[in-house]
């Protein structure tokens, strides 16, 4: 009885088996890359605001610090939008008549808010209190990024699980002396090993166990 | 190979067959689903289709007292002595850069109504190193940066009208406002206020040391709680 199948398709056989392998590896790596892609995630994308707001200009000419306009940064769990009033403590005298600051004036005069558009929008199932981080040595740009160097601001990070995590996990790696905190320069390299273990245990930081169980965060 | 373990096969290969597929649409279908996401409560500053003004951070009802806020220690609350007279007669003059300043101050209490400690004066540099700084400068000249871009210029501290005008004056103007200075009221709490008083008066002996410190305290009434924020709400 003849063959039924030609010798060459043991190859073909061995062949689509290793690209079976190697096309399902590829899919999986393209869905966690599109997962973790600022198209997704909205990393590094700026948003259109109501005022062309520029926090290079405020923090990093000016040397603004950050608790003046989010001032409830230290002790709630939002950081803390500023009032209308607080841009026109300047704003009465400076840039006074420029037309960018109209929006602003707009408010102002009608009592109405700003509209700003959120840019790092947590989703909410997941709970996040901006007080407890900076009371544990967690500083604004070690999550922020450059914010003094940024004249729109756009999410630095992915926000994602993994990246909170991260840090959960190994908080010494990220934190810093309570002093430094709103100091846009501070380098993560400033601290030796043995240094941030200590650090770890000044600032009370709690066990990895009980930072990463899932309660922490989900609530 | 029987023609009845091939059914059996196929039916398994179709049962795979549909478990994969419907894999597939279900991973497809996860980027779509968001109401776990965007839950239908409010969060800080999320906007509200309920009120009419569109706000669902909400202001306090009018007329209504928070627990432990009904700010009994007038002293404390107010930099002001019992009973002020609101028709008192202020002296002022205008200086040379044109801004009305006062030179008496009748009802400003002369005493802090809390202890000043080392603690006090610390929060109080830290306080001011984040809200006053940016027009009185860090040594309360008023040279701060805002000031450098065109502000008004604001009082120098380290004048003989300031040096002896009572705390309570300081306290009053972080409060209310004065002049081109908004209100600060909202940033810094009744303690925090004090604590940068409190260093006000540390910057003016720094400037000038024959000085003796004011620094006189009134502690017959307990001060309350000192909560450092504002809002307090968590």
């Amino acid at each position: 009885m003849a063959q039924f199948f030609h010798k060459s398709a043991n190859n073909i056989a061995r062949i689509s088996m290793i690209l079976a392998v190697v096309l399902a590896g590829t899919a999986f790596y393209v869905y966690t890359q599109v997962a973790r892609s600022s198209y997704l995630t909205g990393r590094y994308l700026e948003k259109q605001q109501p005022v062309q707001f520029s926090h290079k200009h405020h923090v990093g000419d000016d040397g603004i610090d950050c608790r003046y306009c989010h001032s409830t940064v230290e002790t709630t769990a939002s950081a803390g939008m500023p009032s209308t009033e607080t841009c026109m403590n300047c704003h009465s005298q400076l840039w006074a008549d420029s037309p960018y600051l109209e929006p602003v004036r707009a408010s102002f005069r009608d009592n109405k808010p700003i509209e700003w558009e959120r840019v790092h929008d947590l989703p909410e199932f997941a709970y996040f209190n901006h007080s407890i981080h900076i009371a544990k040595g967690v500083g604004c740009s070690t999550c922020h990024g450059q914010i003094d160097d940024m004249p729109s601001v756009y999410q630095e990070n992915t926000l994602q699980m993994e990246w909170c995590i991260a840090c959960h996990r190994e908080p010494q790696k990220y934190i810093r002396p309570k002093s430094e905190i709103y100091n846009m320069d501070w380098q993560d390299a400033d601290l030796t090993a043995e240094q941030r273990t200590k650090l770890r245990a000044d600032h009370k930081i709690r066990s990895t166990e009980l930072l990463t169980s899932c309660s922490t965060c989900h609530r | 190979m029987s023609p009845s373990k091939f059914q059996v096969q196929s039916s398994k290969f179709k049962v795979a067959g549909v478990v994969l597929i419907a894999c597939c649409l279900l991973l497809s279908g996860c980027g779509v689903r968001f109401d776990m996401q965007d839950q239908p409560r409010y969060k800080a500053y999320k906007k509200s289709e309920f009120f009419s003004d569109n706000r669902a951070s909400r202001d306090i009802p009018e007329g209504t007292v928070a627990r432990g806020q009904l700010k009994e220690n007038k002293a404390f609350f107010t930099g002001k002595i019992d009973n002020p007279n609101p028709n008192a007669q202020v002296e002022s003059t205008t200086n040379e850069q044109g801004n009305t300043i006062v030179t008496s101050f009748p009802n400003a209490i002369d005493e802090f109504p809390l202890p000043v400690t080392k603690e006090l004066i610390d929060r109080g540099q830290n306080r001011y190193n984040i809200y006053c700084i940016v027009c009185h400068g860090p040594t309360g000249n008023g040279d701060g940066m805002i000031v450098r871009r065109g502000f008004s210029p604001p009082p120098t501290y380290h004048d003989d009208r300031l040096r002896n005008a009572p705390v309570g004056h300081f306290f009053d103007v972080m409060t209310n406002g004065w002049g081109k200075m908004n209100p600060y009221a909202d940033k810094l709490s009744a303690a925090d206020r004090w604590a940068v008083a409190a260093y006000i008066r540390a910057l003016q002996a720094s400037q000038n040391p024959d000085q003796i410190l004011r620094m006189n305290t009134n502690t017959a009434q307990p001060a309350p709680q000192t909560q450092t924020s504002p809002g307090g709400g968590h």
